[in-house]
């Protein structure tokens, strides 16, 4: 008795009323078009200003519920908007990571093939087991600071950012572990002594109180304007570019730079990301100015910290004596970038606040 | 020098022990102390000892390998197209994707969301890289599936459900249960959540249903793509559960946590029964075409993976360390599936509910009556009667089976679960700050009322969350008109009159139900009609729901 249902499954088989309706229909793609990135991402985290009909059916004691637009203290008339410029999903995200690794251990293989460890500076060898050490702590804090970020944002687009973000910096300062170990099967490397310095190195306190203080922030924007907007410019970068990048190939290393070198992009990917975001909130025609203040007020917490981490760690510099590598002027280059992203994103510096 | 560059030099270079690197990368944390880190998500549980990482894995094989598992799934996908896969699939199957794969990317990505919780409240840095892989591995899952989706969208034969997806996920009356279970990994005390609800059962326990069932019945239908990508996610479960495990490990040694486990458990374990049974058990069940007598029934896997794997293996050894295991609720959910029919009543629930789904729910024929009464003697006694009426209703001749004078009595909510109180006798009520309301059953009552408290066994439990909101759905649309529940739910294709839901797979234009056909019939709220009642009504009313009903031939 029952009619002839369907029999074959494939598209156009049968034509009727949606029988063509092969897009996701239920959000504005930014483009002309939607994009993978955002077919996969807008909408899987549901919003009660959006489609979720029920609203958040969990709470917290106190009432709040599942996701709350209070968890940061930055408005926005529509967080749904944003979209992460570098439109990163799984796939991308794998390919992107899978083939920084690769291309590290085959430099590094190559290297080691050649000898080439045996030949740096024995100096520069202890700035590396050092200096290179310690800045792994760093970038593994930024890395925790981050993946506790990206519980709280009430959009799928908004706390992914934050994933990949904090995914780049743990692979950071795993390729720099690893890379201090197997360089350490050839020359000699104490493996340990980054961790002494970045704990107790006078140089690299600054740049540990001013990760600390990130860490501890409970507000997720302030965390992902402070690691971004003010720590990466100020002092990551500083200390990756500034003077890894520039004076490992004095003494005769171009193998540490190419390992260090993949964290630029990442940090350029990820500024790209972040000022998008933070220019989305800074341009609402109703909480823009309000959030500027906000900024305004994280930059009175984090800007003393990250230029102070970064004077301190001019003592590093020191060790070299290398003419081209003269503190001042890198360090007024990450100013100049400091001061280009805060443009970027319309925020001024605090009143009575110099760099 | 460059002499010296053989290749079998390079590819024989050593690296850094995985031993001494994961030494090493454990060792990358530090406790600070110029500022200290604020504990966003609280917990009521002690934790103080730092767990161990159990699984010994770095980023730099970890990419690569994903990569490389990336990499199988596309050609996996490309490959099932060029061998025209959705000619011979079958649609009763994918229909059911449209529901599944609209709930699933949100609980996996809370996943990823409640590792920012678990990492924050572990002490010790070994499993931090733990939490982050498996952080980034269900950022890959929710967009990996995300993905396969579209892929059915865009070659499937009626794409209407696909497209809305996650518009439908927000709305829908069967996706409420999903979305309280991704909830449930990133609200209220921060172990409850993360540990004992996400991993310790949720993944441990549940995930063979979720993602092993499922495939070996997709390739039954045809559909090779689903096990592709779902065997995938599920080789990377095993991370969590270490994960999991290693965490449970440092908290069951502390006795002042040993009550607040036990409650856990119990919580945990009935609500993923309640949800996870309730929706793979009828997917697999009811959506698949194969029937096969040597194949196993959900009950048979659930006997193997649940009741033998988890609860005699994983469960069971935890009392050990003082842990009561609460072995009745294992029976009574056993008894559930087996003697209380809960799949097919889950079943016969969905599919009343079709005018307000956003799949098609394929009918029931002889075939079909043939396999349940093989695997669950009795079944055509209580459940056919109803699939013969749902089969003569399927056709837009007269208004959907729920309005028809056929017997079957549209049930009450779970407070707790969100899954309807089906099994009639079981149904319960309670009061909860002056509140009336309605459970599934004692576990679920016990659930909202004593687990979900200010207090437990006499102890301030301040971190644990609560049911809130909104949770249930009848009450969004209470004395609606059926027709604009439809319409607001936005469950109409693109014409404007045809709506996507269909208690059939017929195509054909004139075949498939429009509005007007939901035109001056009520949807009401058994829990807002019950509450409206006087305490003798309610008392009667009770009664008759517990006494069940009887379905009549239409
Ligand atoms: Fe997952
Ligand atoms: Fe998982
Ligand atoms: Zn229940």
């Amino acid at each position: 008795m029952a009619q002839s249902a369907q029999k074959s499954g494939a598209a156009g088989s049968s034509t009727f009323s949606g029988s063509d309706s092969r897009r996701y229909n239920y959000f504005e793609a930014a483009g002309r078009r939607a994009t993978v990135y955002e077919d996969v991402t807008v909408d899987v985290q549901p919003d009660p200003r959006r489609h979720l009909l029920q609203g958040w059916i969990m709470s917290f004691a106190d009432g709040t519920p599942s996701y709350s637009e209070d968890a940061t203290v930055i408005k926005c008339s529509d967080w749904h908007v944003y979209r992460a410029p570098d439109q990163e999903w799984e796939r991308t995200h794998f390919q992107r990571q899978s083939h920084i690794e690769n291309t590290i251990k085959m430099v590094v293989d190559n290297a080691r093939a050649a000898g080439a460890p045996d030949r740096f500076d024995k100096n520069w060898v202890s700035v590396l087991e050092n200096h290179l050490g310690a800045l792994k702590h760093a970038e593994f804090g930024i890395g925790i600071a981050l993946t506790k970020a990206q519980r709280d944002g009430v959009t799928q687009m908004v706390n992914n950012t934050m994933l990949t973000n904090s995914s780049y910096k743990y692979r950071l300062a795993q390729d720099i572990t690893l890379y201090l170990g197997d360089i350490g099967l050839d020359i000699d490397i104490d493996g340990d002594a980054g961790k002494k310095t970045w704990l107790e190195d006078e140089a690299w306190q600054g740049v540990r109180k001013a990760v600390e203080a990130i860490m501890a922030a409970t507000d997720y924007i302030e965390v992902y304007f402070a690691v971004n907007v003010v720590y990466e410019a100020l002092v990551g970068e500083l200390f990756r570019s500034g003077f890894i990048m520039r004076a490992g190939a004095a003494h005769n290393d171009y193998v540490t730079p190419a390992v260090v070198s993949a964290a630029e992009s990442d940090y350029q990917r990820n500024l790209a990301n972040t000022v998008s975001l933070l220019s989305m909130l800074n341009g609402d025609a109703e909480h823009g100015d309000a959030n500027k203040a906000i900024m305004q007020g994280w930059l009175k917490t984090h800007l003393p910290l990250c230029t102070g981490a970064a004077e301190q760690l001019q003592a590093v510099w020191g060790i070299e004596d290398n003419d081209d590598l003269d503190f001042g002027s890198v360090f007024a280059d990450a100013k100049d970038k400091f001061r280009s992203i805060l443009s970027a994103i319309d925020v001024n510096l605090p009143e009575g606040t110099s760099l | 020098m460059s002499g010296n560059l053989t290749l079998s030099k390079i590819v024989k270079q050593k690296s850094i022990s995985i031993t001494e690197a994961t030494r090493r990368i454990a060792d990358l944390g530090w406790a600070p102390t110029y500022f200290e880190e604020i504990l966003k998500y609280p917990t009521d549980y002690k934790v103080e000892k730092a767990p161990k990482d159990p699984m010994k894995q770095v980023l730099r094989s970890y990419f690569p390998m994903q990569e490389e598992k990336d990499n199988r799934v596309y050609g996996a996908l490309d490959a099932a197209l060029r061998g025209d896969m959705f000619r011979n699939v079958e649609p009763r199957w994918i229909e059911w994707q449209k529901l599944f794969l609209a709930i699933i990317p949100f609980p996996e990505i809370s996943a990823a969301r409640s590792m920012a919780i678990q990492s924050q409240i572990a002490p010790g840095e070994d499993l931090r890289t733990g939490f982050t892989m498996q952080m980034i591995d269900e950022f890959r899952h929710s967009t990996i599936q995300m993905n396969l989706k579209k892929w059915y969208m865009e070659n499937y034969v009626d794409p209407a459900g696909f497209d809305i997806t996650e518009a439908a996920f927000g709305k829908c009356y069967a996706t409420t249960i999903g979305r309280q279970f991704g909830e449930g990994f990133i609200t209220g005390d921060a172990v409850t959540s993360t540990n004992v609800y996400l991993q310790v059962v949720a993944e441990t326990g549940f995930t063979n249903t979720l993602f092993v069932a499922m495939p070996s019945e997709a390739a039954r239908n045809g559909d090779y793509a689903l096990p592709t990508v779902f065997l995938s996610v599920q080789s990377d479960e095993s991370r969590h559960i270490g994960n999991g495990h290693s965490f449970l490990m440092s908290i069951v040694k502390e006795p002042e946590n040993l009550d607040l486990l036990e409650r856990d458990l119990r919580y945990a374990f009935w609500q993923n029964h309640a949800i996870v049974d309730a929706a793979i058990g009828t997917i697999i069940e009811y959506g698949t075409k194969d029937r096969d007598k040597n194949k196993e029934s959900y009950a048979e896997l659930w006997h193997r993976w649940i009741y033998d794997d988890y609860y005699r293996t994983y469960l069971l050894p935890l009392e050990k360390y003082g842990v009561k295991i609460h072995h009745d609720d294992v029976e009574a959910a056993w008894d559930r599936i087996v003697k209380k029919n809960y799949v097919h009543k889950v079943a016969q629930f969905f599919s009343v509910g079709w005018p307000v789904a956003f799949w098609r729910i394929d009918g029931m024929v002889d075939e079909d009556f043939e396999w349940f009464e093989a695997k669950y003697p009795g079944w055509y006694n209580e459940f056919g009667q109803y699939w013969e009426n749902y089969e003569k209703a399927s056709l837009p001749n007269q208004p959907p089976l729920l309005y028809l004078d056929q017997g079957y009595i549209y049930p009450h909510r779970c407070w707790s679960c969100n899954v309807p109180a089906l099994i009639r006798e079981d149904f319960c009520v309670d009061e909860v700050e002056g509140e009336l309301y309605t459970y599934c059953s004692e576990t679920c009552r016990w659930t909202h009322k004593v687990a979900f408290a200010a207090e437990y066994n006499g102890r301030a439990t301040p971190a644990m969350g609560r049911f809130s909101g909104r949770r249930q759905w009848e009450e969004c649309y209470h004395g609606w008109d059926l027709a604009d529940v439809i319409k607001d739910l936005g469950f109409v294709r693109s014409d404007g009159k045809t709506v996507i839901q269909q208690p059939h797979l017929h195509m054909e234009d004139d075949k498939m139900w429009k509005l007007e056909h939901f035109k001056g019939l009520e949807l009401r709220s058994p829990l807002m009609d019950l509450r409206a009642m006087s305490p003798e009504e309610r008392e009667k009313h009770i009664a008759e729901y517990r006494a069940g009903f009887t379905i009549k031939p239409i």
